[in-house]
């Protein structure tokens, strides 16, 4: 029996500490590894160390790319890789949406609006080897507008109007020199040619590769592609062949798909990862209090609202509406769950938007008045539906607790809800075939144009894709599209400023927040710029 | 027992059938509409129309299910709708990816759970058993997720032991040749990487082995006790045998029958990929392949990716059908 107890005794050991010991076998291998990256920032910070940094940034980010060719992905993780890998003509702001060159060094502007002239860089190449000139660029724009709508998406959504081409004609003039002929003018003509899934492919990649070119991008980029393991990582190089003098710093670019936000800020803190997307308002404290890491906040550029289906009982009627607007604490909302890191919203898009209204100072906080008006409109007290996002998003880090914040000042003016959710994809579909009370939602920009916010977003052609609150107003619709091809930038705003006026009236929403995104990133990564639309070009950044 | 073996698989053709009609069904019925996921938020009803007939989802459900069964028969698994890639070249990096994960944890809940389990059984109603059996009760309902991350602050945070998540050391990657990372690294004789694939499948291993491993013990545990009270293991321990002896040569063996089907069970459960494990420890498996395509209404991922899965399952448990009867000589198949 005694012996028995030993034999026991050994069991048991070996039973409870096997996993232990499988883990602490590792320990010679692994705890160099952080200590021999870290010796070379810490220990000793001179000039001849510097050198020894790898210029290897791992991005650690929600999701896999769909396809790497950008005309005809819609989705923000391929383009945040594409952005990499091919130029558009012009590019955006480092960290804003003004209109700066790109692949185009210099562009004119016919007084009509309707003739574009670009004048594109010399001496650049593809990484295939093919010459980037005005023949190029024809050929990718004939790709684009020769292929289904449903294929080059963007391209159709955004040069599209009224079931017209909006690009009439292109044509190589010279060499280095191309003409785009409009059909009719569009004001937002040089943003929407900035936009990512504009980008210039090589025209020998695409023509030969068909439809595989999305596994083997070639753009003129300061990354060429290397390897893509799917769901998983997405490895670029540096360009050695780039065209401007210096760039890019960094040799490699890793994209890694972490889809658990927590075991993404796990993966940072270890050093797996050198920088994370989507990172959590309520985890921005901890990321702070890290010596070794540094929280990034990308520039706000999106709005979260809490949509009212306009033709659906009790929001048919406007003072229902209205009164919602003053029953939610919007405030509180901002400080709660977007952690104060939020502009609490009054029109649907932000303020950094040209043609923004500023005198419109939104409806404040006042349950008094929203019983007032719910008593005016003879609102019944029926039940609502309300419902909550089931998945995160920029615009709206916990859809679920932001509901139920709301749920209470409704409650508190008498309009009892209940809250509902469904999975993603079927939530937006059953939003956009109306059958949803009250709905959170929200959008992040495209190209920083109102156009892409208003007319997207609440113009009555827009029912049944983006309007999910069916609202249609025929002056705000006259107002939107006289604003598409006025030209005169002052005149465009007025137009703006007055469609504005009509909603905030009309009410088809609660505007809640704009959020500030946010990144966190070891503190060695230097001159990163994130952009307000969500992708951006790694090219200034290193690693020190 | 050649004819029983075709015979089987012959029965798994309408197993199969039914599955496939049966999924293709589901996720017809579920709302959300694939052309409106791809084509995102932004997307116009006409541009709508015209990719749903180009991706053939305007035809009728059966004529849809009919060409998908004709594209089966000639190994066509289809494409990808979101992707547009062919699915039987997809599928094969998840699909190692999950097998390489499911055998490692597979081997660690046989080893750990079994032998916990005739030692509780052994010892019965000892301070051991009743341990083991807290801690497999525990196993059996824990959270994976919570389990993952816990695992992941301790081990990779605290400890600096383990990495947190995926299957390589990104900056140094393996060169992808059957997808079997282990098997990829010793064939390039590359045994640092090989180390290193190794401390990137403890984690989610241990995770994944958690559950498996409580019901190996808990079931081996029964089984044992009902063997080690008849008469013939009396007889052995009363000549004095060595208790290594007693039970592996002759409890064990007549134990094992119910342990094997659960562990076949097990392992064909853990084959069909473990969302949360994956989704925790980002490995690019085969049950977070499925899952983003229900998301994406990906239908002909969905439909082709159960579709394996279930034939994975089914062979596993004809292959530990036959297994009985190499453990027993009185089971025999004719």
């Amino acid at each position: 029996m005694k012996k028995n107890k030993h034999w026991l005794w050994g069991i048991l050991l070996l039973l409870t500490f096997s996993l232990l010991l499988a883990a602490c076998s590792e320990d010679e291998g692994t705890t160099d590894e952080p200590a021999k990256t870290e010796e070379p920032t810490d220990g000793t910070s001179t000039e001849g160390a510097e050198e020894a940094v790898p210029q290897v940034l791992v991005f650690g980010r929600g999701g896999d790319s769909v396809s790497l060719d950008p005309a005809i992905v819609t989705d923000g993780e391929s383009f945040k890789v594409t952005e990499n890998i091919y130029e558009t003509l012009l590019n955006f702001g480092e960290q804003d949406t003004t209109i700066n060159p790109g692949l185009a060094k210099e562009w004119e502007v016919s007084e009509d609006g309707l003739t574009y002239t670009f004048h594109l860089q010399e001496g650049v190449k593809f990484h295939d080897g093919t010459d980037f000139n005005a023949e190029a660029v024809v050929k990718n724009i004939e790709r684009w507008k020769g292929g289904a709508e449903e294929q080059y998406y963007y391209f159709h959504s955004m040069f599209k109007a009224e079931g017209e081409d909006v690009i009439a004609s292109v044509e190589a003039a010279d060499e280095y020199t191309v003409v785009f002929t409009l059909s009719r003018p569009q004001a937002p003509f040089l943003k929407n040619i900035a936009m990512s899934p504009f980008a210039i492919a090589s025209p020998t990649a695409f023509e030969a590769a068909g439809d595989k070119f999305g596994d083997n991008p070639v753009g003129t980029g300061p990354f060429r592609f290397v390897e893509w393991k799917r769901n998983d990582s997405i490895t670029v190089e540096k360009n050695e062949e780039y065209w401007q003098e210096g760039l890019p710093k960094l040799d490699t670019i890793i994209f890694r798909a972490i889809p658990d936000n927590s075991a993404r800020l796990n993966a940072l803190v270890t050093g797996e990862i050198d920088l994370a997307d989507g990172i959590n308002p309520s985890d921005a404290a901890t990321i702070e209090g890290n010596a070794e890491l540094q929280l990034i906040e990308r520039p706000s550029m999106n709005i979260g609202y809490l949509g009212l289906t306009n033709t659906r009982p009790p929001f048919d009627n406007k003072l229902v509406r209205q009164a919602v607007n003053y029953a939610v604490d919007k405030q509180a909302l901002v400080d709660a769950f977007f952690q104060g890191r939020a502009e609490v919203a009054v029109n649907p898009m932000p303020s950094t938007i040209s043609g923004y209204n500023e005198e419109i100072t939104g409806y404040e906080y006042n349950p008094e008045k929203a019983k007032e008006l719910l008593a005016e409109a003879g609102y019944d007290g029926s039940e609502i539906e309300l419902w909550a996002m089931p998945v995160p998003r920029p615009y709206m880090p916990d859809g679920q607790k932001v509901a139920e914040a709301i749920q209470k000042n409704l409650a508190d003016v008498g309009i009892p809800s209940k809250i509902v959710t469904f999975e993603w994809a079927t939530y937006l579909e059953k939003a956009k075939n109306g059958e949803a009370d009250a709905f959170l939602l929200g959008w992040t920009g495209d190209n920083g144009d109102a156009d892409n916010f208003i007319y997207t977003l609440l113009d009555k052609d827009t029912i049944g894709s983006n309007n999910y609150s069916y609202y249609s107003n025929d002056e705000v619709h006259k107002l939107l599209i006289a604003a598409q091809s006025e030209i005169d930038e002052e005149k465009r705003n007025e137009l703006y400023k007055q469609a504005q006026e009509i909603i905030f009236e009309d009410a088809p929403w609660v505007p809640l927040a704009h959020s500030t995104p946010l990144l966190a990133g070891k503190k060695g990564v230097a001159n990163y710029l994130p952009h307000p639309t969500g992708s951006e070009s790694l090219i200034n950044v290193s690693m020190e | 027992m050649l004819r029983y073996i075709g015979k089987r698989i012959l029965q798994l053709i309408p197993v199969l059938l039914g599955m496939t009609f049966v999924v293709f069904l589901i996720i017809r019925a579920i709302p959300g509409d694939p052309a409106q996921v791809i084509l995102g938020q932004q997307a116009t009803e006409e541009s709508i129309k015209a990719l749903r007939e180009k991706l053939g989802l305007d035809q009728p459900w059966y004529i849809q299910y009919f060409d998908y069964l004709k594209g089966l028969l000639t190994g066509d698994l289809g494409e990808s709708l979101r992707t547009r890639q062919p699915i039987s070249t997809e599928i094969w990096p998840y699909l190692a990816a999950t097998i390489e994960l499911a055998i490692f944890a597979m081997i660690l809940a046989v080893i750990i759970g079994m032998n916990a389990g005739i030692i509780s059984a052994w010892f019965q109603n000892s301070w051991f058993d009743y341990i083991a059996m807290v801690i497999a009760l525990i196993g059996v309902s824990m959270p994976i997720f919570w389990l993952g991350l816990m695992e992941q602050w301790a081990f990779s945070i605290e400890l600096h032991w383990l990495p947190t998540s995926g299957r390589e050391e990104v900056r140094n990657p393996v060169e992808a040749i059957t997808h079997f990372y282990l098997i990829d690294t010793l064939i390039q004789g590359r045994l640092d990487q090989f180390w290193i694939a190794v401390k990137h499948l403890i984690l989610p291993g241990v995770a994944l082995a958690t559950i498996p491993m409580a019901i190996i013990a808990r079931m081996t545990r029964s089984s044992m006790l009902e063997v080690l009270r008849s008469d013939y293991i009396r007889t052995a321990r009363a000549k004095g045998q060595k208790m290594s002896k007693v039970i592996y040569k002759h409890a064990l063996k007549n134990a094992l029958i119910p342990i094997i089907t659960i562990i076949g069970l097990q392992t064909g459960l853990l084959l069909g990929g473990a969302i949360l494990t994956e989704t925790i420890f980002s490995w690019p498996g085969i049950g977070r392949y499925i899952y983003e395509a229900i998301g994406y209404r990906d239908y002909t991922v969905i439909q082709s990716g159960i579709l394996i899965v279930a034939f994975m399952f089914v062979m596993i448990n004809l292959f530990v059908d036959l297994l009985y009867s190499v453990i027993d000589s009185r089971i025999k198949y004719n």
